[in-house]
């Protein structure tokens, strides 16, 4: 094999930017911090939660951030900054406002995911892990979204943008960017990458009632069965191995 | 036999503000969990063996049994976590469920928990949904609220508290093991087995760890009995469950369906292929099990019909995909995905899934060298089996099974690339949507 075909490729390795001191972390988010830790039998139990927190705050993992987790959960800052480093969802740079994931899983690349990814991209003028120079928008190539009867899938700041097409995507992005609502097709209105890293830290912002129960897609079962009015059986109906031929009756 | 559907978990989802404690109580909400406060916890456990409830999580391990591991001699607190990190590629079930009707899993964890003698549950869902994270937490506020969660549960003498836990996007925390050391504040790596966590989980305590759908599904057992629940679906698979599709179909979406239903029925509800189209390949269960072809359209789609064709039955996640769509490079697509989220403990699927990556990339830019599929076929026999978890043999399993169905397109990839043979616009389907801000039915 020669060599050109070959390149190392792990965008979303490296370590926390400690050259980047800056923290918005005050007297407010620690106490906070000691409720994450409160929720658990172990304090250490409360290092996930409370690097969405620290998100929630200063938009990434930040130095500070890993200093007062660390001392809360009763272990070393470089531990903390180990167990960030590991999940994608924990930033090394500053998101966005609005941090955009694009899925480009098999099923959505296929479906249109690397379309739409491309012209995104395109739209924004920035590339997978970046963010506009004006800190409106960060882009990432996101992997499978639990979404797939919605492909493509696009995510901002984690609420669902179901199937999404090019012409949709680029209207969102430009809605966003003069701050016009957005509403996602599952959950709620567009606020922000932070205002969504703090419900991920367990901090409710009470919109819970927003959206729809379900899409379209997750009603189709069901809809198709009441039409044929299928269901299933009463209880104490006869078992499988016993009624072969009761199938006729079931249906009204 | 029973009707084709059966819809048990979904059949609120219509409802007016599904999600809510009052609308789940008017649709028939925790009278199940009140009948089981009544019984001894070991006959709840009972009730759930006999009804032969496997895992919907993929493994499809008896969730009775694994209950009945726990040892209740042992002194430390036991645990129960539900494992909401839905991931595995294909996998739609467990989100649409949790936003629609989370009290149907918090009432399934108040009976399940009260089974092994558990005072505190956690729910690990995956961190990219956030309003599923929020209709979990609200729900949870709603039980303490309502008497359901605290201090002795509507006058039982029961405790239980459920604690929302927000994962941080890594498929690998959906590995029970992994997911154990991800809730202890680790990196997700997975453990050694033995001990099992039944005996040594979480804090090295008893825990029992079951996919959302598994224990969302107790209620309706509880409520209308073991014998109920095992007269639907084939011999060795009882019971119903969700198959969801999603690809090149007319209509994708969630199907609750007694174990057994066959892929060509699935299709034909979901109204078949687009048009002008055909299939070419799906997976059973998402996309760490064997593919099949059209051939395989008739097998049940149960444990036994799946394992019987060399496939799995997994998570019931069936990605379609139609003659447009290159397999080599949905394989890459696939193998990406498993590099990335490879936790990095062993060697054989941290270094093998990354020249997986390599030799595929390859064959997709159509400058694969002769020898390059038997090379493909050799790196995942240095992978297969020689690694703590799961996650290498999905990775190794969408391969050998692609090559095995298609194996001259990827010796295609030595000579042509894979987007002049398949130009990719024709796979992309997009859905306009009309004025009145509705999605088209149809698919363009």
């Amino acid at each position: 094999m020669s060599g050109k075909e070959f390149q190392t490729y792990f965008p979303h390795s490296g370590r926390i930017d400690e050259a980047n001191t800056s923290t918005e972390i005050d007297e407010k988010t620690i106490a906070e911090l000691e409720e994450i830790v409160a929720r658990y039998p172990q304090p250490r139990s409360a290092v996930l939660p409370m690097l969405h927190l620290v998100q929630s705050v200063d938009g990434r993992v930040s130095p500070r951030g890993l200093e007062v987790i660390a001392e809360l959960a009763g272990i070393t800052p470089a531990q903390v900054s180990g167990v960030a480093t590991f999940y994608t969802m924990y930033r090394k740079h500053p998101a966005g406002k609005h941090h955009i994931g694009i899925c480009v899983t098999a099923l959505c690349a296929v479906m249109g995911g690397d379309i739409l990814y491309d012209k995104v991209s395109e739209h924004l003028g920035v590339g997978d892990g970046e963010t506009t120079a004006d800190g409106s928008f960060s882009l990432e190539r996101i992997e499978c979204n639990a979404a797939c009867d919605f492909a493509p899938v696009m995510m901002v700041n984690w609420e669902f943008l179901d199937n999404m097409t090019p012409e949709k995507a680029t209207q969102i992005l430009d809605d966003l960017a003069v701050g016009r609502p957005v509403k996602p097709n599952r959950g709620a209105t567009l606020t922000s990458f932070k205002e969504n890293e703090r419900v991920l830290a367990g901090f409710n912002d009470g919109r819970a009632d927003e959206g729809v129960s379900a899409g379209e897609p997750s009603l189709l079962g069901l809809s198709i069965a009441k039409e044929r009015g299928w269901a299933a059986p009463k209880p104490g109906a006869a078992p499988k191995e016993e009624a072969p031929e009761a199938k006729e009756g079931s249906g009204k | 036999m029973t009707d084709l559907l059966t819809p048990v978990l979904c059949e609120n989802w219509g409802t007016e503000k599904s999600w809510k404690l009052s609308a789940y109580l008017l649709s028939g909400g925790f009278s199940a969990a009140k009948k089981a406060l009544k019984l001894a916890p070991a006959d709840v456990v009972g009730i759930v063996k006999d009804a032969g409830l496997r895992g919907r999580g993929g493994a499809g391990f008896p969730t009775g049994l694994k209950w009945s591991f726990v040892p209740q001699d042992n002194p430390n607190p036991k645990y129960l976590v539900v494992n909401a990190d839905e991931s595995e590629p294909g996998t739609c079930k467990d989100m649409p469920l949790l936003l629609a009707s989370p009290h149907t899993l918090l009432e399934g964890i108040v009976i399940s928990s009260y089974a092994i003698n558990c005072h505190t549950a956690f729910v690990y869902v995956r961190g990219e949904v956030v309003h599923v994270a929020r209709r979990l937490q609200a729900a949870v506020a709603e039980l303490h609220e309502a008497g359901w969660l605290g201090k002795n549960i509507q006058g039982s003498g029961f405790d239980l508290d459920i604690v929302i836990h927000s994962g941080a996007g890594a498929y690998i925390c959906g590995e029970e093991t992994a997911l154990l050391d991800s809730l202890e504040g680790r990196r997700g790596q997975p453990r050694l087995r033995p001990p099992f966590p039944a005996v040594a989980g979480l804090y090295a305590s008893p825990t029992v760890i079951n996919n959302v759908e598994s224990i969302s599904t107790v209620p309706s057992i509880i409520k209308n009995g073991a014998e109920w629940f095992a007269g639907m679906g084939t011999e060795k698979s009882n019971g119903f469950t969700f198959y969801s599709l999603s690809g090149h179909v007319k209509r994708p979406g969630q199907f609750e369906a007694p174990l057994g239903i066959t892929f060509r029925q699935l299709l034909e509800l979901s109204g078949g292929m687009r048009d002008s189209h055909e299939l070419k390949f799906w997976t059973p269960g998402g996309s760490s099990t064997p593919i099949l072809t059209p051939e395989h359209l008739d097998v049940p789609l149960d444990y036994e019909g799946m394992a019987s064709v060399g496939s799995m039955l997994g998570t019931k996640a069936m990605q379609v995909f139609d003659e447009t769509t290159s397999v080599v490079r949905t394989t890459l697509r696939w193998s990406e995905f498993y590099k990335h989220e490879s936790c990095g403990k062993c060697t054989p699927c941290r270094e093998g899934t990354w020249w997986l990556v390599q030799l595929l990339r390859r064959l997709e830019a159509g400058e694969g060298q002769e020898g390059d599929v038997d090379k493909l076929l050799a790196v995942t026999e240095d992978i297969n089996g020689l690694s703590f978890c799961a996650l290498a043999g999905g990775a190794v399993a969408c391969v050998t099974s692609a090559v095995r169905h298609f194996r001259p397109e990827f010796e295609l990839g030595y000579t042509t690339p894979a987007w002049e043979s398949f130009p990719y616009e024709r796979s992309a389907v997009f859905i306009k949507d009309r004025p009145d801000g509705q999605s088209e039915g149809g698919r363009v």
